[in-house]
């Protein structure tokens, strides 16, 4: 599966400075783990020592918080847009 | 003068310049503003506060700012009101109003945060402001802009009231819809923020716009005589004001202003968007995100970017939280209305009807002294309350017809005075 990946300015001393890069994969963790493979590092900046989803990063999938869906194992499709954004921001 | 020296990743701990950065390239943590407090304890005194204009930059040592500050001139210094009927029927004797009902220019606590925000997107030279908001935030952001002379562009999510959306567009601001909520329409501003390379007032400036929040905490303890309070009840939406009133009052006696006093910090939020009461409630420090559904929607954040420092800041006070629901709130509203001639938005609704709960679950004692924190101005949400209010009454203008009135209003007694 092949997918877009929108990536934050944090990130993107990983992706040469690309703020959207290609992926592959069936599951948001495959995606992570793609990225790790072709963008070495970026795997710690999203997934804590457990392996889970840091808290301050949020990952959506076609629009929608993975947090809502199925987390990391959230299936992926061919042509799927994930977003990459901190956490941090808003205020009303 | 300046005293800052840093921002610093509030996680990780690393340094990083004043520049208009928000996140920790490391570990995606907030960044945080970090103050020479040493300099800040010999500049500042209760004298020199109280020598200075009735407004936010009263206390401009400790916010993050340059210069001179020329934006929010009638920003902050809000009332404190001693709220003694509302305090009669609930039984307490030291019950205080902070109210940001009337703050200045746009009637809610957001001008402050904003006039924070403002100056320093001024200081690193930004032409275009942006914020995501659920209306407040934008109206004061699109006044601050226009007097600051800067392009602004707003994005709200779609169903705000409309009261938000022309008290917008009146100062020149684009205003921009969002087919989604609010936490649609922040995760589209982190983008946009990213790309166009705008100063968001709560996305890329946010470590200096949430410091603007701690005026509110300054006030209350300079307005009730450079002392704390027992009992603070503030409302939660993204989490910015609770721990921001918690670091005021910390800073406050850092440098030497107050002394003792321990207040217990209490989180407000609507049962239609609750994480972080929920989260408070069941012990935990995971914030589950909801998709809000209230009618307090100032307050409808379903996924609360600092709520983990909200859960925080009410545990080490020795706070607590509770949720009411849309009837609770709008109860809420008409009771302080009818007591204290205050109109407050849902938001204040939840603070007041959560106090209430408060009380009577006696985590609140009567004999402790409480401010309950109204953040925002009912005008701008007339749609909440209209269905819930005594609808007019309507005559032809003959002198008969108000005396028929009246004598039915009266319950058909015989009218005192009535020949």
């Amino acid at each position: 599966m092949s997918v877009r990946v929108r990536v934050p300015t944090p990130l993107r001393r990983f992706t040469a400075g690309n703020g959207e890069v290609a992926a592959a994969g069936a599951s948001i963790k495959d995606v992570i783990n793609d990225l790790e493979s072709r963008h070495p590092g970026m795997r710690d900046r999203l997934l804590d020592e457990k392996g889970e989803i840091r808290r301050f990063v949020n990952i959506y999938l076609n629009g929608d918080d993975v947090r809502f869906l199925d987390q990391l194992n959230s299936a992926v499709k061919d042509g799927d847009d994930i977003s990459i954004v901190p956490a941090i921001a808003g205020g009303r | 003068m300046s005293y800052i020296t840093a921002l610093k990743c509030r996680e990780c701990g690393q340094d990083y310049p004043v520049e208009p950065l928000h996140v920790c390239e490391t570990c995606f943590g907030p960044l945080e503003v970090v103050y020479d407090y040493a300099r800040i304890r010999s500049a500042i005194s209760h004298k020199l506060i109280e020598s200075r204009a009735r407004n936010l930059w009263r206390y401009r040592e400790l916010l993050p700012v340059d210069n001179e500050p020329d934006v929010g001139p009638s920003s902050g210094f809000t009332p404190l009101l001693h709220a003694k009927r509302l305090g009669a029927e609930l039984g307490l004797k030291r019950l205080y109003i902070k109210d940001d009902t009337v703050n200045h220019p746009t009637l809610s606590y957001k001008d402050r945060v904003v006039s924070v925000s403002i100056t320093k997107a001024q200081e690193f030279g930004f032409t275009t402001v942006s914020c995501a908001s659920t209306g407040n935030l934008a109206t004061a952001v699109a006044s601050h802009a226009a007097r600051a002379g800067l392009k602004c562009y707003i994005f709200m999510p779609e169903g705000v009231e409309s009261g938000k959306i022309v008290g917008s567009a009146i100062y020149g601001a684009k205003v921009i819809t969002i087919r989604g909520n609010y936490d649609d329409v922040n995760r589209l501003c982190s983008e946009i923020a990213d790309k166009y390379g705008w100063a968001f007032v709560n996305i890329n400036l946010r470590p200096y716009y949430t410091e603007g929040a701690k005026t509110f905490g300054f006030e209350i303890a300079e307005q009730l005589g450079w002392k704390l309070p027992d009992n603070v009840v503030i409302p939660t939406a993204g989490g910015t004001i609770l721990p921001k009133v918690a670091k005021a009052f910390k800073e406050l006696k850092d440098v030497g202003l107050v002394r003792g006093g321990a207040p217990k910090i209490h989180s407000a939020q609507a049962a239609g968007s609750a994480p972080v009461i929920h989260a408070l409630h069941k012990g935990t420090d995971l914030i589950s995100p909801v998709k809000p559904n209230t009618i307090a929607k100032s307050i409808a954040i379903g996924n609360p970017a600092d709520g983990y420092y909200v859960l925080g800041a009410v545990r080490e006070s020795g706070g607590w939280g509770e949720m009411a629901t849309d009837e609770e709130i709008v109860d809420a509203i008409k009771l302080l209305a009818r007591t204290e001639g205050i109109f407050a938005e849902p938001a204040g609704g939840t603070t007041l009807a959560v106090t209430l709960k408060l009380i009577g679950q006696g985590r609140i004692h009567t004999d402790e002294s409480v401010v309950v924190s109204i953040t925002g101005n009912g005008y701008k949400t007339l749609e909440a309350v209209s269905q819930a209010v005594e609808q007019p009454f309507v005559i032809e203008a003959r002198l008969k017809d108000f005396d028929a009135l009246f004598e039915r209003l009266s319950d058909g007694k015989r009218l005192a005075g009535a020949a």
